[in-house]
């Protein structure tokens, strides 16, 4: 790891004025940012904790929407999220391990947009709202491609607003070695329609699976998608699995979120 | 008879440091004016070195001094141990193992330069300021080409990158395509055993140190076999007599096989120590692990078994491609052939062998011994074929097996490919695994998943193994440039407490704890009065080191012999204490005895006396009780045993579900059952962890693409089932004294094709047809196979 100064302000505008310097980068949980710093693959001149920002901590459930504050840990989502989002908790409570948990932030991970990150596909799925420091911007607009986002330099993740689904589900094959998804489908059914969003499988990044959503808005059930197929142009294939076995999962993950809602 | 002597399920002594923290590992050790190294590893695997420019680094911080090749003029290389010798009778091609890099890179991860600095990260900040000038030249990976052109050679000095052209037995190779022309049925498997790294909890730790008043290096290292270094980095590479060397290897977190080898980050630390005067450091990091520790296996085979028409076995042949990597490890080239091609046999009784291997040079890390070290890929070809083969024959794959065992009444047994099997008995531990696996109600179990939707399958594996290695005159017929007796010193202080000095070294094994219970065992006094003292040269007697499961069939038969001596000295101090001749003297529960009579003196009385010879015969005997024993078995012992694995494949994702997992061993007898099940658990682990997650993979540049936990899959406990564990089929081996086999490696070598083999019956009984499916058995493969 190379040097680095540490600041950890207690208000958003001092964490945004801190890092206006260059090279300046923000810490949440740090669950990606501190092994690269460690790898020597990061050399930030300074990193602005966003972790002593009392308000962006913190889960609030109103009109049928869930908004977790961008600092929010995981172990804090998974917990109070178990009966007013079942879904997503179980999704949260699956991510990494205890320590990973007890880290890693909603924030980091969606600004992160790692392409193996399980909340990216229950943001697509969901339609969430990724609300910044300076605007709000929908999830389809928010991700695009690997590690790619909407974010621009110096814009922190402040929220993330989450229409609560009448039912949902996270099915996530796991890669062998990183247990990261190899594939991870997030199914969210509402009353007027079905979002289906999937991590792990696509070269670019996290996706809706648009052909299955208006399947299953006609049809709920895993029967409903029987006929589709997944293209596998665009999937991931590397050592853990083939194109086509991506594209294959993509299809019996869903069925079984669906039919585990 | 003491309650912790041999039989006991004694815990294990040494687990409360490892568990509280107080173990002393070599990283531990930090001695005062250290300096630390970060070695400048090379990023591509072929390159030509036109040039080193370390004028910016050479002044940064805390640098004390940055090496290179040229500052290794006059020092050796790494040596090789063993020397094989080829089909024309040549022997093998032997580049030099240079301990920097000179003149080319041959490998991902092969050391540059070494930065010396006051800190590690003052060093690391200096290894990025070197400038180095290099062309790329392109990459050999895939051996069968490597072999086939050799328009790209890994070492421009030898004449292909062909290291041998091996032949076993040459003289029978005749009779094995004969009887391949005569028979009623040829079964043909094409097959790869995955390349591994081991992977031990404690990465690889090195600490040189010189001393100038004394002249004395000494290194600190993470190694199963201290003499061994101290003989090969000292005689071989640095020249340092054995006198003015010290090779120290304390607590060890593990070791597999690859902390056997001499390496060069030993040899480097302890070359630096005495050029700068100050202790030299560095310890491994995770991603260095990956690209520097010797790897495992990594064998592309062709097997092939010929069956006459009552379905006996008449001949096997193979033809193996042995990845070397890029040098030859310690002991690389016996693992293909001594190791592996010894054990072609199997438990069965087939006529006539030929096994060729090519040991081929590739632009990859170097590839050694991993826990089973040939064994596991003689046995997994074997065990995969003769399952293919009673899937074409039709024929129950277990009474396949059955017929062509060999049979309790047979031994010893001399088998076809030079090894003569002392004892065993193949139907007893097949028919101990069948009944507690519960072989009889597999199929309604396998009517159960159907009804769920998942396939069923009952893999069979028999594995056989020579462990206890081995007999110094027959390893160096073979081409081994080493011994492998084993030594240990019995020190009886006068108090009646003892220390045993052994060569042998625990990384993991129990010693601590199986070794006391031996002792108080032949004594008949608490385990708790005998310490063993293992792993520094400077105070333990020149031994081989710890690996091919031979601690206590070697180390521990060298412990029983000076034992014996220290107690046969002892009778004769109790006879004149006694009055009494030498052969009336018995030793039971701690008390000597004089047989017919109601004379008796306690352990410490005489010990005492031997310290305090006030009343002792000085005229025969001299003082002190202490003596010291070389053993050298006379034979291999022979663990062998029945592995089954029960599983379920789920055929929406391919994904395995090993649900039991029954081990039947035969390890002649036992000192500590609780150690003994642990160790077949923890070989267990590892065959799972080979067979359906480890895959060491290089893409065709020769870049690592498992090159950390992301992407290299470790078995978590989650992974594996429970494992019934069993060892009541004992056939005692019949020439060392404690009649014990090994048991070390036994899990890891017959659990592979036990898995893979269940897989292939799931798959095979529910409509597939489907011959192999490459470990590792990951759901992608699986899924592919099943929908090609």
């Amino acid at each position: 790891m190379y040097n680095f100064e540490f600041v950890k302000p207690s208000t958003l505008d001092e964490a945004l004025a801190a890092l206006a310097d260059e090279d300046a980068q923000p810490l949440s949980g740090g669950q990606t940012l501190i092994p690269t710093m460690k790898q020597r693959l990061n050399q930030p001149s300074k990193l602005v904790s966003l972790l002593g920002i009392a308000d962006l901590v913190g889960i609030s459930d109103s009109g049928g929407t869930l908004s977790i504050k961008g600092a929010t840990n995981h172990a804090t989502v998974a917990r109070e999220t178990a009966s007013s989002f079942p879904g997503l908790s179980g999704l949260v409570a699956k991510i990494g391990d205890p320590a990973v948990r007890n880290r890693g932030t909603i924030g980091g991970s969606i600004a992160n947009n790692d392409p193996s990150a399980c909340y990216p596909a229950a943001a697509m799925a969901c339609q969430a709202t990724i609300v910044t420091n300076a605007r709000e911007i929908a999830a389809d607009d928010f991700f695009q491609g690997m590690f790619a986002t909407a974010l621009d330099e110096g814009e922190i993740v402040t929220e993330v607003r989450f229409p609560i689904p009448v039912a949902s589900n996270y099915q996530k094959f796991e890669q062998p070695a990183s247990r990261f998804p190899l594939t991870g489908v997030f199914v969210a059914k509402y009353g007027d329609r079905v979002g289906v969003g999937v991590t792990g499988a696509s070269n670019d990044g996290v996706f809706r699976w648009k052909e299955a959503e208006e399947a299953l808005a006609a049809n709920f059930s895993a029967d409903a998608i029987s006929n589709l197929t997944v293209p596998a142009d665009d999937m991931i294939s590397d050592l853990h699995g083939s194109a086509e076995y991506r594209a294959h999962l993509v299809k019996v993950m869903t069925g079984r979120a669906v039919a585990a809602c | 008879m003491p309650k912790d002597g041999i039989g006991a399920s004694t815990k294990r002594r040494e687990d409360i440091r490892f568990l509280t923290g107080t173990g002393r590992y070599t990283d531990d050790i930090n001695l005062a004016k250290q300096l630390h190294v970060h070695f400048l590893r090379a990023d591509v695997a072929h390159a030509t070195i036109n040039g080193i420019d370390t004028s910016a680094a050479d002044s940064m911080p805390g640098v004390a001094r940055i090496f290179t090749a040229k500052d290794f003029d006059g020092v050796g290389g790494l040596p090789c141990g063993w020397q094989v010798t080829d089909k024309h009778g040549q022997p093998m091609q032997e580049p030099k193992h240079p301990i920097l890099a000179e003149g080319k890179i041959r490998h991902v991860g092969e050391i540059v330069a070494a930065v010396v600095a006051d800190t590690v990260e003052q060093a690391r900040d200096a290894a990025e300021a070197i400038e180095l000038d290099l062309t790329e030249l392109p990459a050999v990976i895939d051996m069968k080409k490597a072999v086939a052109d050799a328009s790209v050679k890994v070492h421009d000095d030898l004449t292909s990158n062909l290291c041998y052209d091996w032949g076993f037995v040459e003289e029978n190779k005749a009779a094995v395509e004969d009887a391949f022309a005569k028979a009623a049925h040829v079964t043909t498997l094409e097959l790869k055993n995955n390349r591994l790294v081991a992977n031990p909890m404690e990465p690889r730790v090195a600490v040189g140190d010189f001393t100038a008043h004394d002249g004395m290096s000494t290194l600190y290292t993470t190694s199963q076999n201290p003499h061994v270094i101290r003989l090969l980095m000292g005689a071989f590479v640095l020249g340092i007599p054995e006198h003015k060397l010290r090779v120290v290897a304390p607590d060890v977190g593990g070791g597999f096989g690859t902390k056997i080898f001499h390496y060069a980050e030993e040899a480097f630390c302890t070359f630096a120590a005495k050029q700068l005067k100050r202790p030299v450091k560095w310890t491994s990091t995770r991603s260095e692990a990956f690209m520097s520790d010797a790897h495992g296996r990594d064998h592309v085979t062709k097997i092939e078994l010929a069956l006459d028409a009552d379905n006996n076995f008449t001949a096997i042949r193979t033809e193996t491609y042995a990845n070397m990597g890029a040098y030859l490890s310690t002991f690389a080239p016996s693992v293909p052939t001594w190791l592996h091609g010894t054990l072609m046999a199997g438990n069965y009784r087939t006529p006539v062998i030929y096994v060729n291997v090519k040991a081929v040079f590739t632009n990859t890390v170097p590839v050694d011994a991993y826990r089973g070290a040939g064994r596991p890929e003689a046995t997994y070809q074997l065990e995969r074929l003769i399952d293919q083969a009673a899937r074409e024959l039709k024929v129950s794959p277990v009474d396949l097996r059955r017929q062509n065992f060999i049979k309790p009444d047979q031994f010893p047994y001399a088998t076809p490919v030079a090894v003569e099997y002392d004892t065993g008995n193949y139907d007893a531990t097949l028919d101990k695994a069948l009944d507690l696996a519960d072989a009889a109600g597999f199929e309604a179990r396998a009517a159960d998943s159907k009804s769920r939707g998942k396939l069923r399958g009952f893999g069979v594996a028999n594995y056989i193994e020579a462990c206890g290695i081995a007999p110094s005159n027959l390893v160096g017929q073979l081409g081994a440039r080493a011994g492998l007796y084993e030594s240990a010193t019995v020190r009886v202080n006068a108090t009646g407490g003892i220390v045993v000095m052994t060569g042998s070294h625990s990384h993991g094994q129990g010693h601590e704890t199986t070794f006391p219970q031996v002792i108080a065992d032949m004594i008949g006094i608490g385990a708790d009065q005998v310490e063993i003292v293992h792993g520094d040269t400077a105070n333990t007697p020149m031994g081989m080191g710890t690996y091919g499961s031979r601690s206590l069939a070697v180390g521990g038969s060298a412990m029983v012999r000076a034992a014996e001596k220290v107690i046969n000295k002892a009778k004769k101090i109790a006879a004149h204490i006694m009055e009494a001749s030498d052969s009336d003297i018995e030793l039971k529960d701690g008390q000597f005895t004089v047989a017919g009579t109601d004379k008796s003196l306690a352990w410490g009385d005489v010990t005492l006396a031997a310290y305090v010879p006030h009343n002792y015969p000085l005229e025969d005997l001299e003082p002190g009780l202490e003596e010291t024993a070389f053993y050298d078995p006379s034979n291999f012992t022979y663990p062998a045993g029945t592995y089954i694995c029960e599983v379920e494949v789920d055929p929406d994702t391919g994904k395995i579900d090993v649900l039991n997992f029954t081990a039947a061993d035969d390890f002649g007898n036992v000192v500590n059952p609780m150690i003994v099940e642990g160790q077949v658990h923890g070989g267990v682990g590892q065959g799972i962890g080979q067979a359906m997650l480890e895959n060491c993979a290089y893409d065709e540049d020769g870049q690592l693409l498992s090159a950390s936990y992301m992407d290299y899959a470790m078995p978590r406990a989650a992974d594996l089932p429970m494992i019934t564990v069993d060892h009541s089929c004992q056939t005692p081996c019949t020439h060392n004294p404690l009649g014990v086999k090994g048991c070390g490696e036994a899990g890891a070598i017959g659990s592979p094709p036990a898995l893979v083999n269940a897989v292939l019956d799931a798959l095979n009984r529910n409509g597939h047809d489907i011959a192999h499916i490459d470990m590792p058995l990951t759901p992608s493969r699986v899924w592919q196979a099943m929908n090609k």
